[in-house]
C-alpha cells in the first residue's frame, strides 16, 4: 500500500495553503523531498497494524484539568505595544479577504 | 419569493449547527476571565495570543458541562476523546489554528425531543471561540473594509458545538429544534443561550428533494440569523430558492450563503473552491479527555428535570393542555413561577391561567424575567385565591394584578387601599338596584311595556347603571340573579 507519489500540483496546494510564496526551483526541489520524506514515513504501512490503536499522543496521559478560576492576564499597554499596528485598543490588521468564518 | 409555500413536490431537508457559549468563569485553555462586554483586549494572554511557548491547559469545568450535555441529550460518551488543530490564516485567530475537536469527540449520537418528535444529534464537541473583529470603511462589509480590527477578548472562549442530523423537515420544526435545544442547555445551567447576543449562533445546512425520496442532494450551508424569527426566515428563503433553481433546470451549487436580515435573502459568499482544507492534525499540547465514572455521575447528579419531561408532568398533574405547557415552558423562568403559585396555594390550571396571560405579557412588554418580578410567586397565589373565594371578579382582579406586578404590593393591600373588593352580600347589592331603579323609573316602566328588544335594552342599560353605581365591584353573578328577581317581582 505505497502512498500515491507527491507531485508538483501538491506541492502548489499546500504551499497555497500555508501561504508560501515558493519559486520554480523550490517547487521543483520540494516536490522530490517531500516525496522522499513520505515514503521514508510510509516504511510503517508494511507492518502489520492491526491490532494497534492509532496513537494520539505519545504520553500515558489523560485528564490534565485546570480549575476554572479566573486570573488576570497581560496588561494590555504591553501587549499592543507588540503589535505591528494599532488603532481603539484592539489590533489593527490589512484588510481581510474572503468572509468571515465560524 | 420567500412566503412563497413549499410546492407539493419538494421535501426539505435540513440540519442545524449550533454553537453555544459555555457560561464559564474563564477560557477553555487559559485563566483569562470569559466575560461579555469587557473593554478591547483586557481579556488576554500568552496562551490565548498564541505566544510561542505558552501552553493550553484545558479548564475542567468546560468538561462538566460537556458531560452535562451527554446526560441531557442521552449522548454516547466515547471511553478517550482528542482534540486536533483546524488550521487557516486569519487574524481572529491569532494561533493561526483554531482548537477544535474532528474525528474523536466528547458526545456523539444523542437526542433532543421537538415537540414530540426525537430529532438526532449527531455529535457535540468542544472548540475555542474565534476573537472579533471590526471592518472600518466602506460599508462595513468586510470586502469594501479599508482594515479591520481585532479584539482578543473572545479569542479562546469555550465552544459546545452541536450538529443535528439532516432530519428536520421545516423551518417551523428548525425554530422548534433551537427552541427545545435553548431550554435544555438553559436548565442544565451550561449557558445563557441568549441568540441575540450571540452566545447561542445557529447555522443551517439546508437542501430540497423529491417528496419520498430519501436522497441527500447539494445542500447549502446558510449562515447569521441572529433570532428565531431570522432563522425560520433564512430557511424558507432558501428552500423556495433552491425549489426555484431545480424547476429552472438551475444547478445548485455547494456553498455557504449569508443571510441579509434587512433585504430578507441569502447571498453566496465569494470562496475560492478548495480553500476549506484545514490540514486537521491531533493537537499535541493537549492529552485525551478520557471521563471516568465519577465524572459522570457528577454530571447525571446535577441535571435537573428536563423541560420535555416536565410538560408531560404538568399537563398530567395540572389537566391543563399541551400547548399551555409549552408556552409555560418557553419563556425561561415562567413554569418555575407557576409551580411557585402552586406551592403557594394556587391551583395549577389558574396558576398557568395567570401566568401565560396576563404575568407572560407584562414580561413581554417589560423586557423582564420571571426571576426579577416584584410579585413573587406566593402573591400571585394570593390574587388567584381572591378570585376563587368570590372577594375579585376576573376584571377588577386583572387590574390588581397589573398593579402588584408593577410596584410589587400584594393583591390583599391593593384591594383594600382601593376599596375594590367584590360586592356579593346580596342585601348590598339588592339596595344598589333599589337605587338603581328608583333614580331610572321610567326605564324600569320601559321595561315592564316593552317588548323582547327593548326588555333585553334597558334590561342591560339598568345593569350597566348598578355595576358604575358599585365602582366595578359588585358580583355579577349576584347582581344578574336579583336583577331578574327585582324586574320581574
Ligand atoms: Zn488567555
Amino acid at each position: 500500500m505505497a502512498p500515491e507519489r507527491i507531485t508538483r500540483a501538491d506541492v502548489e496546494h499546500v504551499a497555497h495553503l500555508a501561504r508560501l510564496a515558493l519559486t520554480e526551483p523550490e517547487i521543483e526541489e520540494l516536490t522530490g523531498q517531500l516525496g522522499d520524506i513520505l515514503g521514508y514515513a510510509a516504511q510503517v504501512s508494511a507492518l502489520d497494524l492491526t491490532e494497534v490503536p492509532p496513537t494520539a499522543h505519545p504520553l500515558p496521559l489523560v485528564n490534565v484539568f485546570r480549575p476554572d478560576e479566573a486570573r488576570p492576564g497581560v496588561d494590555r499597554d504591553e501587549v499592543l505595544a507588540q503589535a505591528p499596528a494599532t488603532e481603539n485598543n484592539r489590533f489593527r490588521v490589512p484588510r481581510i479577504l474572503g468572509e468571515a468564518r465560524g | 419569493m420567500s412566503t412563497r409555500e413549499v410546492s407539493k413536490a419538494w421535501e426539505a431537508v435540513i440540519g442545524l449547527e449550533v454553537h453555544v457559549e459555555l457560561a464559564t468563569a474563564t477560557k477553555l485553555f487559559c485563566s483569562c476571565a470569559n466575560e461579555f462586554g469587557a473593554e478591547p483586549n483586557t481579556n488576554v494572554c500568552p496562551v490565548c495570543l498564541g505566544l510561542p511557548g505558552s501552553l493550553p491547559v484545558l479548564n475542567e469545568r468546560v468538561v462538566e458541562f460537556a458531560l452535562r450535555l451527554g446526560e441531557a441529550f442521552e449522548f454516547s460518551v466515547p471511553a478517550q476523546s482528542i482534540f486536533h488543530r483546524k488550521n487557516y490564516f486569519y487574524p481572529d485567530m491569532p494561533k493561526d489554528y483554531q482548537v477544535s475537536q474532528y474525528d474523536a469527540p466528547i458526545c456523539v449520537d444523542g437526542t433532543l425531543i421537538v415537540d414530540g418528535t426525537a430529532i438526532g444529534i449527531e455529535r457535540a464537541h468542544m472548540e475555542e471561540d474565534t476573537g472579533k473583529s471590526l471592518h472600518v470603511g466602506g460599508s462595513g462589509r468586510i470586502h469594501e473594509a479599508d482594515h479591520s480590527l481585532v479584539d482578543y477578548n473572545r479569542a479562546g472562549v469555550p465552544l459546545m458545538e452541536i450538529v443535528s442530523r439532516p432530519e428536520m423537515h421545516s423551518a417551523e420544526q428548525a425554530r422548534g429544534y433551537v427552541s427545545a435545544l435553548r431550554g435544555v442547555l438553559g436548565v442544565i445551567g451550561v449557558s445563557d443561550v441568549k441568540m441575540e447576543e450571540g452566545s447561542m449562533r445557529v447555522d443551517a445546512n439546508v437542501s430540497i428533494r423529491p417528496v419520498g425520496s430519501d436522497e441527500l442532494r447539494t445542500r447549502v450551508e446558510v449562515k447569521n440569523m441572529n433570532s428565531l424569527r431570522s432563522l425560520g426566515r433564512a430557511i424558507d428563503y432558501e428552500i423556495a430558492r433552491q425549489i426555484e433553481m431545480y424547476e429552472t433546470d438551475e444547478r445548485i451549487v455547494q456553498e455557504t450563503r449569508h443571510w441579509d436580515e434587512d433585504a430578507g435573502v441569502t447571498h453566496g459568499m465569494r470562496t475560492k473552491e478548495g480553500s476549506e482544507d484545514y490540514r486537521y492534525f491531533p493537537e499535541p499540547d493537549l492529552v485525551p479527555v478520557a471521563p471516568d465514572d465519577s465524572m459522570r455521575a457528577r454530571a447525571r447528579a446535577s441535571i435537573p428535570e428536563l423541560p420535555a419531561a416536565r410538560r408531560v408532568r404538568l399537563v398530567s398533574e395540572w389537566g391543563i393542555a399541551d400547548h399551555e405547557a409549552a408556552v409555560l415552558l418557553a419563556e425561561p423562568g415562567l413554569a418555575d413561577y407557576a409551580e411557585g403559585a402552586v406551592a403557594a396555594g394556587a391551583s395549577g390550571h389558574d396558576a398557568t391561567n395567570w401566568s401565560v396571560g396576563a404575568v407572560l405579557g407584562y414580561l413581554n412588554e417589560n423586557a423582564l424575567a420571571p426571576q426579577g418580578l416584584l410579585l413573587r410567586p406566593d402573591g400571585l397565589a394570593e390574587l388567584i385565591g381572591l378570585v376563587s373565594d368570590g372577594s375579585l371578579n376576573r376584571k377588577l382582579a386583572t387590574d390588581v394584578l397589573d398593579e402588584a406586578l408593577r410596584d410589587g404590593k400584594r393583591p390583599k393591600q391593593i384591594v383594600e387601599a382601593r376599596g375594590l373588593a367584590q360586592v356579593s352580600d346580596e342585601g348590598a347589592v339588592g339596595a344598589l338596584v333599589d337605587d338603581v331603579f328608583a333614580q331610572n323609573s321610567d326605564a324600569v316602566a320601559d321595561w315592564r311595556g316593552g317588548d323582547d328588544k327593548l326588555k333585553k335594552k334597558k334590561r342591560g342599560f339598568l345593569m350597566g347603571e348598578v355595576i358604575k353605581a358599585s365602582k366595578g365591584s359588585a358580583d355579577t353573578a349576584v347582581l344578574n340573579r336579583l336583577l331578574d328577581e327585582k324586574l320581574n317581582g
